[in-house]
C-alpha cells in the first residue's frame, strides 16, 4: 500500500437550493487503493463523484487531488480533469463517432498527441477491454457491456491518475455486469486508484481495498471490507447491509 | 377559366422567361437559407450562452421576425439597407429573407441542441475539453444532424415566402407571372402556371427532404 495521497477531501459541504446533499465530508483516498462507495439511493453518491472532478462545484470545504488544492480561481479545472477519468452509468459515448475514434478525440483535442499515436495507443487500450475488433463500428451497435467497456477505454486514453466510476454496471442487463466489472478488476490489479460508485457488492467485498457507506448526505461508516461486510459497527451500516442482498 | 389548351400552349411558349425566374427564386432561397444557418447558429449559440443578455437578445431577434409580417420585414430591410449601404436589389431581398430565416432555424438548432443528451457534455468535459470545444466537437455535429430535416422544411417555406420579393421588383417566379399576367390581359393564365412551377419544385424539395430522412434513420446510431 502507497503512502501518497491521490485524493482528498476535507470538510465537503455541497446543496442544491435547500437541500444539503453532501454534509461535512472527510476522505482521503491513497495511490492504487480502490474505495466502493455503497448507500442507498439520494444519500449523494453520486454528487459526491461529481464534486471529485469539479462537473459538480463544492460549496465548501477543499479537495485536494494528488496534494494540490483545487480551487477555480489557481486552477484549470480542464487541466485537473485530465488526471481524474470518469466512467458514467449510461456511458456517455459519443454516438456520432466510432469507437476508436471516441477513444482518440481527447487525446488529439486536449493532449494535442498526433492522430497515428493516438489511434496505436487507442488500440492498445481496445485490446486491453477486449474489443479491438469494434474498433470501426458505431456506438449503436454494441451491447451495453460493451459501450461501457469503450467508455472505460476512451476515460484511460487521457491517461488519468485516477479513475471514477458512477455505477458504471447499473444500466446493464444482468449477463453483461461480469464483463464490465472484469475490466474494472484487472484495471484495479494493475494499480489504477479507483473510487466506485456500485450497488454490486461482491465486487466491493473481492475487490474494494475501503468501503465507504453513505447515508443522507454524510459518511456513515469508512472500513475495511471483511470488516464492512462481517462485523459493522454501525447501526445504519446493519439496517443497510440487511436490504442488500450479499452477491 | 382559361381553357387548358390555352393554359398548356402558354405553359410552353413562356417556359424561358419562367425557367430564369425560376433560377432567381432558387438562388434567392439558397442564400437566403444559408445565410439564415449562419444567422441562426448565432443566435442558437446566443441562446445557449451562459451570459444571460446575450440570450435576451437572441429572444428579442426571435420575437421580432415572428411578431411582424414578412413583408413589413423586408420594406423595412430593404429601404434600410438601399438607404445605407450601396447594395444590389438582390442582395437586399436575400438579406431581408435571410434575416426572417434566421429566426426560424435559430428556433431549429436551440432545440436540436437542447435535445443533446447532457450527458455528452459531462462527458466530454470529464475528459477534459472545454465548454466551447465540447459544443463545437460533441453537441454541435448530433444538433445539426438532427436539423436536417426540419431545415429542409424551413427550406420550402423559405422557397415559398421568396415570391414576397416580388414586392421590391426582384425578377423571381412571382413578379414574372403578375407581369405576364397584367402584359398579356390574362392574369389567370400566368397565375396558374407560376402555382405549376411552386408545386414542381415544393414536390421535389419534399420528396428530397423525405429521402434524407429515410437516410438518416437508416445510418441513425
Ligand atoms: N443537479 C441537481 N439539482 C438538484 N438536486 C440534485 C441534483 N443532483 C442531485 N440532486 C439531489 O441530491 C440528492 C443526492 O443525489 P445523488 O448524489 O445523485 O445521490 P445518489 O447518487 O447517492 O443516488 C438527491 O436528493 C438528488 O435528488
Ligand atoms: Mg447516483
Amino acid at each position: 500500500m502507497s503512502e501518497r495521497e491521490m485524493i482528498r477531501i476535507e470538510h465537503l459541504n455541497k446543496s442544491f437550493g435547500d437541500l444539503h446533499v453532501l454534509k461535512d465530508i472527510n476522505l482521503s483516498v491513497h495511490e492504487s487503493d480502490v474505495v466502493c462507495l455503497v448507500g442507498a439511493s439520494g444519500s449523494g453518491k453520486s454528487t459526491l463523484l461529481r464534486c471529485l472532478n469539479f462537473l459538480e462545484r463544492k460549496d465548501n470545504g477543499n479537495i485536494f487531488i494528488q496534494g494540490d488544492n483545487i480551487m477555480p480561481k489557481t486552477h484549470d479545472m480542464n487541466e485537473v480533469r485530465q488526471r481524474v477519468g470518469m466512467v458514467f452509468q449510461h456511458f456517455n459515448l459519443f454516438p456520432h463517432k466510432t469507437v476508436i475514434e471516441n477513444i482518440i478525440e481527447a487525446p488529439t483535442v486536449v493532449r494535442k498527441v498526433s492522430k497515428a499515436e493516438a489511434i496505436a495507443e487507442a488500440k492498445e487500450l481496445l485490446k486491453k477491454v477486449g474489443l479491438e475488433d469494434k474498433a470501426d463500428v458505431y456506438p449503436s451497435k454494441l451491447s451495453g457491456g460493451q459501450k461501457q467497456r469503450v467508455a472505460i477505454a476512451r476515460a484511460l486514453a487521457m491517461k488519468p491518475d485516477i479513475m471514477l466510476f458512477d455505477e458504471p454496471t447499473s444500466a446493464l442487463d444482468p449477463e453483461l455486469v461480469g464483463e464490465v466489472l472484469a475490466t474494472m478488476k484487472e484495471l484495479a490489479d494493475e494499480g489504477m486508484t479507483m473510487v466506485v460508485v456500485t450497488h454490486e457488492m461482491g465486487f466491493a467485498r473481492e475487490v474494494a481495498d475501503w468501503i465507504v457507506y453513505m447515508n443522507e448526505g454524510q459518511i456513515i461508516e469508512l472500513d475495511r471490507p471483511e470488516e464492512f461486510f462481517e462485523n459493522p459497527k454501525e447501526e445504519r451500516t446493519k439496517e443497510f447491509l440487511k436490504t442488500t442482498a450479499l452477491k | 377559366m382559361p381553357s387548358f389548351s390555352h393554359f398548356f400552349d402558354t405553359l410552353i411558349s413562356s417556359k424561358g422567361l419562367f425557367i430564369d425566374a425560376m433560377m432567381v427564386t432558387l438562388e434567392l432561397t439558397v442564400v437566403s437559407i444559408l445565410i439564415g444557418i449562419i444567422f441562426g447558429l448565432f443566435f442558437a449559440l446566443l441562446k445557449i450562452s451562459r451570459i444571460k443578455v446575450l440570450g435576451y437578445i437572441s429572444n428579442l431577434y426571435v420575437f421580432l421576425v415572428r411578431g411582424t409580417p414578412l413583408i413589413v420585414q423586408i420594406f423595412i430591410l430593404y429601404f434600410g439597407f438601399s438607404g445605407i449601404f450601396l447594395i444590389s436589389d438582390f442582395w437586399a431581398a436575400a438579406l431581408a429573407l435571410a434575416f426572417h430565416n434566421g429566426a426560424y432555424i435559430a428556433e431549429i438548432f436551440r432545440g436540436t441542441i437542447q435535445s443533446v443528451d447532457k450527458g455528452q457534455m459531462e462527458a466530454g468535459r470529464s475528459l477534459g475539453m472545454t465548454r466551447s470545444t465540447t459544443i463545437r466537437r460533441i453537441i454541435l455535429p448530433q444538433a445539426f444532424r438532427r436539423a436536417l430535416p426540419p431545415l429542409g422544411n424551413q427550406f420550402i417555406i423559405g422557397l415559398k415566402d421568396s415570391s414576397l420579393a416580388a414586392f421590391i421588383s426582384m425578377n423571381e417566379l412571382f413578379n414574372v407571372a403578375t407581369t405576364l399576367g397584367s402584359n398579356n390581359f390574362d392574369e389567370m393564365t400566368y397565375l396558374l402556371i407560376v402555382a405549376v412551377y411552386y408545386l414542381v419544385l415544393v414536390a421535389l424539395l419534399t420528396l428530397a427532404v423525405s429521402l434524407f430522412e429515410k437516410k438518416l434513420a437508416v445510418s441513425d446510431r
